[in-house]
C-alpha cells in the first residue's frame, strides 16, 4: 500500500508538494501551452534530416529499398557514371531511377541547410516560392531547410551550455556558501574580477586564434557563463548551513559532501532552478549575437545569428531578416512563457493560493486523503 | 578545593567516574570589521569558564535566559563549536582538541535532539532515510533489510507507528517529528544526548509525553542527558541535577530538589520567583522579585560578577572579584560571595 497523500508521475512517485506544483503549472495555460509547442518544435528539429534533406526518404529502386536519408549510395547504385554520391535532387538521377520502375519519397523541404539551389530564376537572394517556401539567402540556400537546422542547434546550444553552467555554478556556489569564511571570501573577489572581464572581445581574439566550432564555443562561454548561478546557489547553502538537519547531520558524523549533497543541495534546487531560464534565453541569445557578429559557428553552419546578418546586409530580400526575426522572437517568447509558469509553479504563496482554489474545485474527492 | 573535585566527591549519582567533564570551558566568538584585514574588535563571551561532570545515566539541567550560552555548552560537547579553551572530557578522552578526523567515534556516543522539529528534519527526505542514513554512513548495520527493520524498531521504540518510515516530514505533527529526531539520535546506540530545549517547542500535553518518553528511554538504555531548557518545571521533572547560567557563567549548581526548594543564588532566586504558580490565591499572595534592567551584553559583560549591575543584594565586593563556582553545602555550588560569605 502506498502512503496517502502520494500519487505518480511519469511512473515516478512524487511527494503532494511536487503534484501541487504540476497543478500549478497546469494552470497557468500560457506557460502550459507554450511548453507542449516548444517540445513539439524541438521535437520535430531534433529529427531536422527527415523534414528538410536534399537526399529522399526512401527509394525503391529495381525491386530493392535504399535510404538515402541513412545511407550514403553512389550514382553507380543506380546505373549512373560516377562512383560520387549520388545526386538526388539531378534530374539525372530521377530519371534513372524512374526508368526501373522505382520511386522516391522526399521529406517535405527538398533542401539540405547547406544544399544550393543552382536553378533560381532570379539571382540570389530568391523571394518565396513554391519550391523554397521562405525564399533563399544570398547563396541560394533555402530558408526553410535553414530555420529548421537553425533552430536546433540554438536550443541544442542552449541546453547544453544551460546544463553545463548549472553543474559548474552550482558547484561553485555550494562549496562557497558551505565553507563560508575565507573560502567565501576569496572566491568572491575572483568571480568579481573574473565577471569584469570583457566576454565578447576575449571570443573575437579567440575567433582569431581557432577556428571556434560547436564545443569551443560552448568552452569559451562556459567559462563566463557559470557565474550566473554562484550567487543563488552561495545564498541558499549560506541560509541552509545553519539549519538544525544540517547541524543534526553534522553530529551524526556525515562528511561535508555528503551534507552538501544530500541535505543542502535538494533544498536549494528550487531557487536555482528558477535562474535556469534565463540562462538558457540568454545563451541562445548570445549564441545568435556572435553568429552575428560572424564570431560564432563556422562559416555555413545554419544559424538564426547569420541569417539575421545576411538580412542586414540584403535589406531588399525582407523574407531573410523577418524570418529570423520571427523565429527567435517565438522561440524566446515560449521559452519565458514556460519559465514564468515553472517559477510560479515553485513560488510557495502562489503555491498555497492557487492550491485552495484547485481545492475548492475538487471538493467531491473522497475524505480518505485527509484522514491518515 | 577545585570545582571538578568537589561535584565528584559530594554528589552520589557523580560517585562513579563521571561519563562527561567539562572543565573550565571558554567559547568567545570574534567580532571583526573590515573586508581584507579583518580587526577582531571584540569577542561574544559565550561561555565563559563552565566546569560540570555529568555521571553515566545522570540528567543534568542546564538552565537560564535566552544568550546566556546553553546551546553554545551543548555544542561545544557536540563539537559543533570547537572550544576556544577548557577541556571537555568524554569517557576519558578530551575531546575539545581532537581532530576532526577522530571525531567520527565520538558521533557515534554524543547525540542530539534539537529543539525544532520543523527545521531539524531534512524536508525532503522520507523518514526512514533519516532514521537509516547514521546507521549507512557509520556502517552500523550494512544490510539494507537489517536497517530497515531496525529503524522500524526505532520507530517504535519512540512510539510511531513503523508505517511512518514512508513518510516525509510534513506530513506528521510536531510531537511526531520530534520523536523522529529522538530516533535519529537513538540510532547509533549513544551514551550521551545533548537536549537542546528538546521540549520547547511543542505544546503543552506533547511535551509531557516526549519527556515520559526521554525517561523511558534513559532507563531503558542509561543514557545521560545534557537537558538544556528555559521551562524550569520540565527541568525539574526530568533532572537529576540542575545547572544555572548567567551570561556565560554557572551562578548555582545543585541536586533538583534542592536548587527549587533552597535557591541560593540571586539570580537563581529570581529566575525561580518568575515561575507562576498555578493557584490564583497563592499566586496573588506571593511576592516576586523582579529583576532591574537588562542583561548585559556578552561582548562587554560587567566586572567582578557578572550578574552584580542587576542583583539586589551586591556589596563592593562584587564589583570587583569575579566569583567562585564554590560549595555552599554538599552537592550545593554556589558562584556568589555574599551567599558564601553569610
Amino acid at each position: 500500500m502506498t502512503a496517502p497523500g502520494h500519487d505518480r508521475f511519469l511512473g515516478l512517485r512524487i511527494t503532494p508538494l511536487t503534484r501541487r506544483r504540476l497543478r500549478n503549472f497546469r494552470a497557468n495555460a500560457r506557460g502550459f501551452w507554450s511548453l507542449w509547442i516548444f517540445l513539439a518544435l524541438f521535437v520535430l528539429t531534433l529529427f531536422a534530416e527527415f523534414i528538410a534533406n536534399d537526399n529522399p526518404l526512401l527509394i525503391r529502386f529495381d525491386g530493392e529499398f535504399y535510404a538515402p536519408v541513412l545511407f550514403t549510395y553512389p550514382e553507380t547504385a543506380f546505373g549512373g557514371e560516377f562512383e560520387t554520391e549520388a545526386d538526388y535532387r539531378d534530374p539525372f538521377v530521377a530519371e534513372l531511377i524512374g526508368e526501373k520502375g522505382g520511386w522516391m519519397i522526399w521529406p517535405p523541404v527538398r533542401y539540405d541547410y547547406r544544399t544550393i539551389n543552382y536553378d533560381l530564376p532570379v539571382p540570389a537572394p530568391a523571394p518565396p516560392s513554391a519550391d523554397n517556401w521562405l525564399g533563399t539567402d544570398d547563396q541560394g540556400r533555402d530558408v526553410v531547410a535553414r530555420l529548421i537546422y537553425g533552430f536546433r542547434i540554438s536550443v541544442l546550444f542552449g541546453l547544453v551550455l544551460t546544463i553545463f553552467s548549472s553543474i559548474v555554478g552550482v558547484a561553485a556556489g555550494a562549496v562557497q556558501g558551505y565553507f563560508g569564511g575565507w573560502t567565501d571570501l576569496l572566491f568572491q573577489r575572483f568571480i568579481e574580477i573574473w565577471s569584469g572581464l570583457p566576454t565578447l572581445y576575449l571570443l573575437i581574439i579567440l575567433a582569431s586564434l581557432v577556428e571556434p566550432n560547436f564545443w569551443w564555443l560552448l568552452g569559451i562561454m562556459l567559462a563566463f557563463s557559470w557565474m550566473a548561478l554562484v550567487g543563488v546557489v552561495r545564498a541558499e547553502f549560506l541560509r541552509a548551513r545553519n539549519f538544525d538537519y544540517v547541524r543534526a547531520a553534522r553530529a551524526l558524523g556525515l562528511t561535508n559532501t555528503m551534507i552538501m549533497f544530500k541535505h543542502v543541495l535538494p533544498n536549494a534546487m528550487v531557487a536555482s532552478l528558477t535562474f535556469l531560464p534565463f540562462i538558457l534565453s540568454g545563451s541562445i541569445t548570445t549564441l545568435t549575437a556572435l553568429d552575428f557578429l560572424g564570431f560564432g559557428l563556422p562559416p555555413g553552419s545554419p544559424s538564426l545569428g547569420e541569417m539575421l546578418q545576411q538580412g542586414k546586409a540584403n535589406l531588399q530580400a525582407p523574407w531573410l531578416g523577418i524570418t529570423a526575426f520571427m523565429v527567435l522572437s517565438v522561440m524566446l517568447t515560449l521559452l519565458i512563457f514556460i519559465f514564468e509558469a515553472v517559477r510560479d509553479a515553485f513560488d510557495p504563496r502562489k503555491g498555497v493560493a492557487a492550491a485552495a482554489v484547485a481545492a475548492e474545485r475538487t471538493l467531491d474527492q473522497p475524505a480518505g486523503e485527509a484522514a491518515s | 578545593m577545585s570545582v571538578a573535585e568537589t561535584i565528584g566527591d559530594e554528589n552520589s549519582l557523580a560517585d562513579a567516574e563521571p561519563l562527561l567533564r567539562v572543565e573550565g570551558l571558554k567559547m568567545h566568538f570574534p567580532v571583526t570589521e573590515g573586508l581584507f584585514m579583518r580587526r577582531t574588535v571584540g569577542h561574544v563571551k559565550a561561555v565563559d569558564g563552565v566546569s560540570f561532570t555529568i555521571a553515566p545515566g545522570e540528567t543534568l539541567g542546564l538552565v537560564g535566559e535566552s544568550g546566556c550560552g546553553k546551546t553554545t555548552v551543548g555544542r561545544c560537547i557536540l563539537r559543533l563549536e570547537n572550544p576556544g579553551a577548557g577541556k571537555v572530557v568524554f569517557a576519558g578522552t578530551d575531546i575539545a582538541g581532537m581532530k576532526a578526523s577522530e571525531i567520527s567515534k565520538l558521533r557515534q556516543d554524543v547525540q542530539v535532539i534539537f529543539q525544532d522539529p520543523f527545521s531539524s528534519l531534512n524536508p525532503r527526505q522520507k523518514i526512514g532515510s533519516i532514521i537509516s542514513e547514521p546507521l549507512r554512513v557509520h556502517g552500523i548495520i550494512k544490510d539494507p533489510t537489517k536497517r530497515r527493520e531496525r529503524v522500524a524498531e526505532l520507530l517504535r521504540i519512540c512510539g510511531l507507528n513503523p508505517r511512518f518510515a514512508d513518510r516525509y516530514p510534513h506530513e506528521m505533527s510536531g510531537g511526531q517529528r520530534q520523536r523522529v529526531g529522538i530516533a535519529r539520535a537513538l540510532s547509533v546506540n549513544p551514551k550521551f544526548i545533548v537536549c537542546d530545549e528538546a521540549v520547547s517547542a511543542l505544546d503543552v500535553s506533547i511535551q509531557a509525553q516526549v519527556i515520559n518518553l526521554l525517561e523511558d528511554l534513559r532507563e531503558q538504555f542509561n543514557f545521560s542527558y545534557l537537558f538544556i531548557a528555559h521551562d524550569l518545571s520540565v527541568v525539574r521533572h526530568i533532572c537529576h541535577r540542575v545547572a544555572v547560567m548567567y551570561l556565560g557563567k554557572i551562578a548555582e549548581l545543585a541536586d533538583c530538589d534542592e536548587l527549587f526548594d533552597n535557591p541560593r543564588h540571586p539570580y537563581t532566586q529570581a529566575l525561580l520567583s518568575a515561575v507562576p504558580v498555578p493557584d490564583p490565591t497563592v499566586e496573588e499572595a506571593r511576592s516576586h522579585q523582579i529583576l532591574e534592567g537588562e542583561v548585559p551584553s556578552p561582548m562587554n559583560p560587567p566586572s567582578g560578577c557578572v550578574f552584580h549591575p542587576r542583583c539586589p543584594q551586591a556589596i563592593e565586593t562584587c564589583r570587583r572579584e569575579v566569583p567562585e563556582l564554590q560549595e555552599f553545602s554538599p552537592g550545593h555550588m554556589v558562584a556568589c560571595p555574599v551567599v558564601l560569605g553569610k
